[in-house]
């Protein structure tokens, strides 16, 4: 797979902050709302994470009361929004610069970029002794390393410098059903590790399928995701190629005992399907099938780990 | 209907301090629970 790119220079890394609209003596005339507040903890990433940490916390040997399970649950979310929050804050330059993200209230002037900063620490904070005080302490030390990866691995390090970025920083999204599982079992276990690979190696193909399709955004503002720095066609291969790693990744839950063969079976028409769109993609020269395989690919991870829920509960 | 920008401000800034003091008592609420479940031993 493509090794790290060399570093971009350094004068690109970071650009100077957008200006703050109807800034009168360092005070911003606008007010930011509860809705910008709840828009920089990004709410939809945000929802898969909750829902991986609660299948994480539900396969989990071990029992957890339920007020302290919600209190997890809740820690993860908090969490998640607070290192989306610092993220926004640290980017606000990129944003400003990408149709896609152009809007978000750091980079439109809704909000003071004091304010995003100040908001994600103190939420990241007390997320991390939340946890720490109510479940355990490595549930609260993975919370606080996947934040840490989050904001300063992938965020302030990878990010600019890299096509790899979503490759290494993916593991920051791949550590909520292991703080879940850490949670209610107080320790982490061979199958905390298989539901972060499954993450892990989903998030490649993932975010490529976007990037296939944002590529000239992308450039634009000088972020190097593959399709940038290596092209379409090497992409694609690469996305190909995590999707077949994906296939008997997603389905190690059944041989490690924490799903059974209806789990097994669901997850391999899954990866295939999965495998299926990658496929297509490499045979498309248009952008029409990275799109549709983004849109799947959301949908696939969200089945893996409902099925692995509704295996471990017995429900089917 | 167009408001003027003072009072557009203002109840923006009213909006926030009842969405802090709903946190705030939702944090109350929260770490009772988990002192009630704490020191019962159930948790």
């Amino acid at each position: 797979m493509t090794e790290l790119s060399e570093a971009v220079p350094a004068a690109l890394l970071r650009r100077p902050a957008p200006p703050i609209a109807g800034l009168v003596d360092g005070t911003a005339a606008h007010v930011a709302r509860v809705g910008d507040y709840v828009e920089i903890l990004k709410p939809r990433v945000m929802s898969l994470v909750v829902f991986t940490g609660i299948v994480g916390l539900a396969v989990a040997p071990g029992h957890l009361h339920p007020v302290l399970a919600a209190v997890a649950v809740l820690c993860i979310a908090v969490g998640a929004g607070a290192a989306g929050a610092i993220n926004m804050w640290y980017d606000r330059d990129l944003d400003a610069l990408m149709r896609r993200t152009a809007a978000r209230p750091l980079p439109a002037g809704r909000m003071m970029p004091g304010e995003a900063l100040g908001f994600g620490v103190v939420l990241a904070t007390g997320a991390v002794l939340v946890m720490g005080l109510a479940v355990n302490l490595v549930a609260a030390g993975l919370l606080a390393l996947t934040i840490g990866f989050y904001v300063f691995v992938y965020t302030m390090w990878l990010k600019r410098r890299t096509p790899q970025n979503i490759v290494i920083g993916g593991a920051a999204g791949a550590f909520p059903p292991m703080i879940g599982w850490a949670a209610a079992s107080g320790q982490i276990g061979w199958g905390a590790i298989a539901l972060f690979a499954i993450i892990f190696f989903w998030t490649p193909p993932h975010f490529w399928a976007l990037a296939l399709y944002r590529a000239e955004e992308y450039a634009k503002a000088g972020v190097p995701m593959l399709p940038v720095v290596a092209g379409a066609r090497e992409t694609k291969r690469q996305m190909l190629l995590y999707a077949l790693v994906l296939m008997p990744v997603a389905a190690a839950p059944w041989p490690l005992g924490l799903a059974g063969p209806f789990y097994g079976a669901a997850s391999l028409a899954l990866s295939a399907i999965f495998v299926g769109a990658a496929l297509r993609v490499c045979r498309d020269e248009t952008d029409k099938s990275a799109r549709r395989m983004f849109a799947f690919s959301l949908l696939y991870l969200f089945l893996i780990f409902f099925m692995l829920l509704i295996d471990h509960m017995g429900w089917h | 209907m167009v408001r003027d920008p003072e009072s557009e401000r203002e109840r923006t800034i009213r909006v926030r301090n009842r969405a802090v003091m709903a946190v705030l008592l939702a944090l109350v609420a929260l770490f009772y629970a988990i002192a009630i479940v704490r020191i019962g031993g159930w948790g």
